[in-house]
Order: C-alpha cells, then structure tokens, then sequence
C-alpha cells in the first residue's frame, strides 16, 4: 500500500509498504529517517519515541497504515531549521544540553530521550508551569531505557534545558 | 493482509462481519508486539483509530460512557473522580508513551489476566457494550472474562464502550512489580466500596487464568463494615478480608513470581486497599 503523512512538517509518501509494517520501520528504512532507534520492538525501550499527533509515542507501536494522514516529528525534527535530515543542522537546544550535561554514551537511547524531553519541556515550562522537578522527569521518561548512562546525566541535562528555556522566556 | 481504515462504528462493524479472522488495531500496543515478532499473521487488520465515537466518552444515564479507544493518558487526566479504580489502574499501565496509545477496549480485546483494568473494571461492576452488525448488546465484566484469554465478545463482534457506574465510595487499585514504572503486574487488586447499596466489590489480576473476584471477601466484609460510622474494622477482621481475597485466588509459578508469593502479596494488598478505603470512606470521599 501507499502511506502518505506529515514528518517534521513536510509531506512524504512511502509506497509499496506492508500495512502491518511498523511506523519505525518506514521512518528508517522507507523514508531515510534513521534518527529514531530500533532497540526492541516492543515499546519497552523508547528509543524510537516519536509525536503522533502532538503525543509521543512509540513508533514501534503504531501499524504503518494507521499513520496515513497523521502528522509525525522525529528527533530529526529537533535540530535547529526543521525539515528532513539533521546532518548539516545546528543541534535544538535540548540536544545542546545533552551534549554538554555528557547524558550522551553510545547514544542509541538518546533520540526518544531527546524527544520525550521536549516533549515535557513543551508541557511543563512551555505551558507556563516550572520548570520540572526530579519526580516529574523520572516519570516522563520511565519508558526510555538507557544501559550506559546511569541516568544522573539524563536527569542533569533536562534540567538544564528547562532552566535554559525557562530563562529564554517561554515560547521555543 | 489487508488494511481496513472504517472511519464509522457501523463500517466496522461491516468490516468485522466480513473478516471475522480480521485483528482489530487500535492503540497498537499488544498488536504489534505480536507482528513485529511475527507471532501473528492475520488476513486482515482493521483499524479502529479513526473510529470517532470510540475515543469519546462522557456522561450517559447516571454512568460514563467509556469509548472503547479512549487512551490510558485521557482516563488519568479526565476520569480521577468519575472512575477512580480504573484511573488509578490506567496510572500505573506501562510508560507515558504507552499509555499515549494504549486504550481499555485494547486491555479487554487481548484479555490478558494481568491486565490493569480489569480488576478495577470487576470491583466496580462496570458493563461492556459489544457491537456486531446484529446489534449492541451489554455484558457486565463481572460474565465477560470465560477463560484463559477467551471473552463473551464474539468473533463478529467489537468492544465500542464500557459503562461505568458513578462511584458511591472509595475505590482503590494497586498492584505489584519490580519497578514503578513498565511492569506487568505480578499480581494486583483493585477494591470498590458501595456506601449505597452496602456493597463491597474486589478484582484480582494475575492471580487465576482470568481475572476474577473474590466474592466471599466481598460478602464478608459487607457484612462486618459499619457502613453507618465508618469505624475501622478490628485486626481480626482486616485480616480474614485479606485471607479470604487470597484464597479466591488460582496463581501459578511463572518467572515474574510464585503461586505463593502472589498469594501472600494480594492479602498484603487487600488489606492496605481497606485501610485506604475506611480513611476516605470516614472523610466523606466517594
Ligand atoms: C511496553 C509495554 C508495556 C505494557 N504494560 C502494560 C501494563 O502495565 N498493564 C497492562 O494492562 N498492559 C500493558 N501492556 C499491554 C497493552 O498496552 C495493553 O493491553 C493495552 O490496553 C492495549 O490497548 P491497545 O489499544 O494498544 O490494544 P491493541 O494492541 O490495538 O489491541 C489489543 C487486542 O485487543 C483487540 N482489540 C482492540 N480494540 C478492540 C475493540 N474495540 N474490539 C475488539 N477487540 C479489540 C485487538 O485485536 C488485540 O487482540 C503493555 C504493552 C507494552 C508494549
Ligand atoms: S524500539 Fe520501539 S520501544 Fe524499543
Ligand atoms: S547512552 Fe547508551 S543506551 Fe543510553
């Protein structure tokens, strides 16, 4: 079949997929979005973390045809200037802080990491609430799995990009 | 395999009568388990997500009308205080991403025994209304579960809402596992206190090849509980409620506990569910 939907803001089309393909799968191997990660399979790991329709999700999860029509961000979409592909791009200020916090080993979990922390930031201090505390983030992201870090870093580096983007004023 | 994409319940339905050998999707998130792994391969999947009415909900007769499609993340944010048990179940379902996707019709079509909501579906005697191009009809939760994964809905037949009566007392859910978060309960309890009818109401999950309910705890504690005052139930009784719910049980070993933990850890459970229940039942808190 043909799956045709929104990624990062620009329309795409895939054909020939096998309906019961999953969305990941045509992100990386149909569309050339290797960003999000396959570690699972499953939904245990959310390392392919994705938005589907504003909502996170993961992308393991979701039937390639449920995704005809839908709008869906990848961590590609993050860095600065959205579109497809982030090689040439300046990183999104939730990777700059990843980057610096060292929340960042070998790197497969960060893309759903780096997701659902925006994800957060967007519900938490970009929707005029405080920036999140030890509890709240632990709790966004205790469907990210991460076997190098140990996790301190992670926590470390959402909370300096909520201190950033609080202090940015909120907005982006 | 076909890819079904109705956009009405009665297109389902169509579709369902059809393809009776056709997996109904909806959040996905016990569908693609079994695709990704190639454990299944249907002739047919049928995607229930741009099914409107079922992820809507709201009041209906003195009950809520649940849709069927309703995402955990929605029952947690809307239905705190007109669903307590099933909110405070759909709380500890898996990871935000999850709960973003997965939806109670999806809970009660794969019918797992340790799915989340069914106790707190069997505690509050709560009603599932199951469609087919032959017509809606509702069945209690408390005859839906028949065996190990096998239900009352039919294979023409989808799950389009669960119906659940406005609470009159506390209602409790609580479950246990390894971690706080992504666990498949190794076994869990939901209680409901009925301050109107008198009435005590228990689901067990993962503790017999289907959910169940312990109705002699049920009976026993409706009896010894002052309903009038509200007084905290002596020891003795506290304790025999928690046998009693541990004796309904029908646990096996498997890896993520033993039959006799499980037995031990829902009469833990029970008991701290009624001392809950009796501290909010006092305040006044339904
Ligand atoms: C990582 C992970 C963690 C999980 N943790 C938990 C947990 O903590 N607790 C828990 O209870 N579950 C858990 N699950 C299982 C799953 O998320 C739940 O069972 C969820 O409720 C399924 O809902 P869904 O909409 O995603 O179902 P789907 O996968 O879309 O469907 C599940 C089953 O129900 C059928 N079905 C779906 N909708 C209907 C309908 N309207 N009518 C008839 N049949 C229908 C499907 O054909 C399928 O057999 C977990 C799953 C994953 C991947
Ligand atoms: S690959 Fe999707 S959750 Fe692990
Ligand atoms: S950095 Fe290696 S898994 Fe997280």
């Amino acid at each position: 079949m043909r799956v045709s939907f929104e990624v990062n803001g620009e329309k795409v089309s895939a054909d020939n997929v096998w309906p019961g393909e999953s969305l990941l799968y045509v992100l990386r191997e149909r569309l050339g979005l290797p960003g999000s990660k396959n570690a699972c399979e499953q939904g245990e790991c959310g390392s392919c973390t994705v938005y589907f329709d504003g909502e996170t999700a993961c992308s393991c999860m979701i039937a390639a045809g449920q995704a005809e029509g839908r709008r869906v961000g990848t961590v590609e979409g993050l860095a600065e200037g959205r579109g497809k592909g982030a090689d040439e791009r300046p990183l999104g200020a939730v990777q700059e802080a990843f980057v610096e916090a060292g929340a960042v080993q070998c790197g497969f979990c960060t893309p759903g990491l780096l997701v659902q922390t925006d994800d957060l930031l967007e519900r938490t201090v970009g929707a005029g609430e405080g920036a999140p505390d030890d509890a709240q983030i632990r709790e966004a992201l205790a469907g990210n799995l991460c076997r190098c870090t140990g996790y301190e870093k992670i926590i470390d580096a959402v909370h300096l990009a909520a201190e950033r983007r609080a202090g940015a004023g909120s907005g982006s | 395999m076909e890819f079904l994409s109705p956009s009405t319940v009665e297109e389902a339905l169509e579709a369902k009568h059809a393809h009776p050998d056709g997996v109904p999707i909806m959040g996905g998130t016990d569908v693609m388990v079994e695709l990704n792994f190639d454990k299944r391969r249907p002739p047919a999947l049928i995607d229930l997500s741009r099914v409107a009415e079922l992820s809507e909900w709201g009041p209906d007769d003195g009950r809520i009308r649940l849709g069927a499609g309703v995402s955990y993340t929605r029952i947690v944010e809307g239905l705190g205080a007109g669903a307590p048990a099933l909110a405070k179940a759909a709380r500890t379902v898996a990871s935000p991403q999850i709960r973003n996707r997965g939806t109670v019709g999806g809970n009660l079509g794969g019918a797992s025994p340790a799915g989340d909501t069914h106790p707190a579906l069997l505690a509050t005697d709560a009603v599932v209304e199951l469609a087919s191009v032959r017509g809606r009809r509702k069945v209690p939760a408390r005859e839906f579960y028949l065996s190990l994964r096998e239900t009352a809905c039919r294979s023409d037949e989808l799950i389009t809402a669960v119906l659940l009566p406005e609470p009159t007392g506390p209602q409790q859910f609580a479950k246990i596992g390894t971690r706080n978060a992504m666990v498949i309960a190794v076994t869990s309890f939901s209680l409901a206190l009925d301050r109107e009818r008198r009435a005590v109401g228990t689901g067990l999950g993962a503790a017999a090849p289907t959910p169940v309910r312990a109705e002699t705890a049920e009976e026993f504690l409706a009896e010894e509980f002052d309903w009038e005052g509200g007084s905290s139930p002596s020891e003795a009784v506290v304790r025999r409620f928690g046998d009693l719910v541990a004796s309904a049980a029908r646990p096996i070993d498997d890896q993520r506990g033993s039959a006799a933990y499980r037995k031990h850890a829902l009469s833990v459970m029970a008991r701290r569910a009624l001392s809950w229940s009796v501290t909010e039942y006092r305040k006044g808190a339904a």
